[in-house]
């Protein structure tokens, strides 16, 4: 039977076709409307690291002002100490750890006539690259020795690399940063982990650093943090050395405990760490350290901002009326077709059958609906895209992924259907007796 | 057999309440032709409505082949006038979009027969009807009695016992009227019992029992006095 109420539906929307136009319209502007706000959202709120989501862990210690909280009501800093990034490295204790901050360098390219140029660099420990997954064209990151020692190299990303040194692969070449000379070791392959979890202060959807240099280097360098920079009280001691004994937090730090007894076990080692740092005079307030999955991490920081909720409710409101349109559309049907309701009432369709029937119907106009939604969804992350062509990773927001596609096929049909039942309900209660009045 | 016993059918609106059939009593037997004449608003299409199962009655008992119907549901009403009754409009009533061999399978879809027998049972009641040769015309390419005999072989596919048709040559000449009414009776001789309605007396004359029906009441009117009626008609 479902191949005849398809052929049915078929016929029925070819003869109504511009009222059908008009409904597959109407769902797939309001699909298209809510789809490219979900789009954007899911890639918002994507957790790029889901896959290590239970191993990987934010570090929060709470060193803060003994009168007043980080942030209300009592949430621990959202970075750390170098004095407490170093010695929390140092100890080890963890299956890797990483620290790491970000800082502004002048990239100098070889050749005559190419402009030396500003780029915000990543200074990290040696074990971010394997703790994030992060993939490889040439080459590897480097190691613990090497980042201790502070020797001077760099790894670079696919566009760093192809606009620095063309395609070859460029490991063992030299890079000038602010007229100091670094080897590369290592190319990174495609990686846009979007937001960037792993610093999620400032705007986290600009992507991935493009270089990255040891942490240890950038320190001996007197590197400045580019990124956020808080402190509750000043610096005792004046310059660079001042700073980094200082309770001002600007590091992001990361462990990776893969078992929930390392985590265990790693708390509680966080927790002697402070008791201990209490008896030197620091952490003034009560024990309040705190280890997030990446996941925890984004939601604590709201990467999703209650912007794109409003517009999310807005456009599922849009929706609604497209389908309230729908809805409008379909009774008018149902009247223009009550002679053909009645007569095959008359000739032995049950209500169930003709119920069946229009379900086909109405679930076609959903698919094509759906269909047609993905055309608008493409069109209206298009119209993102361009209003905001400034921000260089505005691409990675506007991509829709086959649950998206998904998502948006079957939110037409459920939407089709939902409007369809009022008016199919219509249909199943016209007389059959009306086929011998109406002549 | 059909029988009907004391049936009244009120129609109730906001302000009128209209006894369409006022204590209509008879039993058709298998087999029978049957006219049923009386004028404009007597209740002609009240009564087969309620016959054909398509409304329901206000009291008394209906039954059909000995079951009592009023106590049926709707899938249960729907399979017994998919399985036992064939109707024929006055205005044909055929789907525009589906052709003539799409027309006549309507029926026999909700009856759930495969695609061998629909096409056995469309293709003999085609050719019963005399248009085995244009299965694939649309309603629209048809004139007005090749149209209902379209409805008429739809009426037959399937197999019902009774065949209700309501003014079947209302919109046809004569001469088409005179075929469609050979047509019937052909179909009532091999066996269909038939329950026509109809405004010419010369047609009903045809039938092997005239019934005739005023104000909601129907009477099995004395031959001289329905002659003297044709006669003045
Ligand atoms: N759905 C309805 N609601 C209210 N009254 C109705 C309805 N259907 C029919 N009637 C009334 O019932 C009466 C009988 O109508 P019916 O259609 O059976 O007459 P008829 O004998 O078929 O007439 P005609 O020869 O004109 O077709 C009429 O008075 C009509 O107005
Ligand atoms: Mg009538």
């Amino acid at each position: 039977m479902l191949r005849y109420y398809l052929k049915l539906g078929i016929l029925s929307i070819r003869a109504n076709w511009a009222l059908s136009a008009l409904m597959v319209a109407a769902i797939a502007i309001g699909i298209g409307a809510c789809m490219t706000i979900v789009t954007v959202r899911h890639v918002m709120a994507d957790n790029p690291i889901d896959h290590k989501n239970e191993q990987l862990f934010h570090v929060q210690l709470d060193n803060w002002n003994p009168n007043d909280p980080y942030e209300e009501p009592n949430e621990p800093p959202e970075q750390v100490t170098y004095l407490d990034a170093t010695a929390l490295l140092e100890a080890g204790r963890a299956h890797r750890q990483v620290i790491s901050f970000k800082s502004d360098r002048v990239v100098q390219p070889e050749g005559d006539g190419v402009l030396p140029f500003q780029e915000v660099v990543r200074a990290t420990s040696a074990d971010f690259f394997a703790m994030f997954d992060v993939p490889f064209r040439y080459g590897a990151g480097w190691d613990a020795a090497a980042d201790r020692a502070g020797e001077k190299v760099t790894v670079l990303s696919t566009p760093m690399h192809e606009q620095l040194f063309g395609g070859e692969d460029s490991t063992g070449r030299m890079l000038m940063m602010n007229n100091e000379p670094f080897r590369v070791v290592g190319v990174l392959d495609d990686w846009h982990p979007v937001p960037t979890f792993y610093d999620l202060n400032n705007n986290p959807y600009q992507g991935p650093e493009a270089i990255y240099t040891p942490f240890s280097l950038a320190v001996t360098g007197e590197w400045g943090s580019s990124g956020n920079n808080s402190c509750w009280k000043p610096p005792e001691d004046g310059g660079y050395e001042g700073y980094l004994a200082s309770e001002c937090i600007w590091i992001q730090m990361w462990v990776e405990l893969p078992t929930r007894a390392d985590k265990e076990a790693y708390a509680q080692f966080l927790d002697d760490y402070v008791m201990e740092q209490k008896q030197l005079g620091r952490f003034p307030r009560d024990l309040n350290n705190r280890l997030s999955t990446p996941e925890e991490w984004m939601v604590n920081r709201e990467v999703v901002d209650d912007t794109v909720s409003v517009l999310l409710a807005l456009s599922v409101l849009f929706l609604v009326v497209c389908l309230l349109n729908t809805i409008g559309l379909l009774l008018a049907r149902v009247i223009r077709r009550r002679s053909d309701i009645s007569l095959r009432r008359a000739l032995g369709a049950s209500k169930a059958a003709l119920f069946r029937q229009y379900i086909v119907e109405a679930g076609l106009i959903g698919v094509a609906g759906g269909l047609a939604g993905i055309g608008m969804t493409w069109l209206g992350l298009r119209g993102i895209e361009n209003v905001f062509a400034d921000y260089d990773f505005i691409q990675y927001l506007v991509t829709m992924d086959w649950q998206m596609v998904g998502l948006a096929v079957l939110l037409a049909i459920v939407s089709a259907l939902g409007a369809a039942l009022y008016p199919i309900w219509r249909a199943c209660s016209v007389s059959p007796a009306s086929t011998l009045r109406i002549q | 057999m059909l029988k009907m016993k004391d049936v009244c059918k009120i129609y109730r609106t906001d302000t009128v309440e209209t006894h369409a059939l006022r204590g209509f009593s008879l039993a058709v037997e298998d087999g029978e032709f049957v006219s049923v004449t009386g004028p404009s608003g007597s209740g002609k299409t009240t009564f087969l409505n309620i016959a054909g199962l398509l409304e329901e009655l206000t009291s008394g008992v209906y039954e059909l082949d000995g079951r009592d119907i009023s106590a049926l549901n709707d899938k249960e009403r729907s399979r017994v006038r998919n399985e036992k009754i064939g109707f024929i409009f006055q205005s044909f009533n055929l789907i525009p979009e589906l052709n003539v061999f799409d027309n006549v399978d309507v029926p026999l879809r909700y009856r759930g027969f495969d695609a061998k027998e629909r096409e056995r049972r469309i293709m003999s009641c085609l050719e019963r009807v005399g248009l085995a040769s244009r299965p694939k015309h649309f309603p629209a390419q048809l004139s007005g009695g090749q149209q209902q005999r379209v409805a008429i072989a739809r009426a037959l596919a399937g197999e019902p016992r009774f065949l209700l048709a309501d003014e079947p040559t209302g919109n046809l000449d004569t001469h088409m009227a005179d075929s469609v009414l050979d047509l019937l009776k052909e179909i009532n001789e091999a066996g269909t019992t038939i329950i026509m309605v109809t405004h010419e007396l010369t047609l009903a004359d045809r039938a092997n029992r005239n019934l005739f029906v005023r104000d909601g009441e129907i009477h099995d009117e004395p031959p001289e006095l329905h002659l003297a009626a044709a006669a003045t008609a």
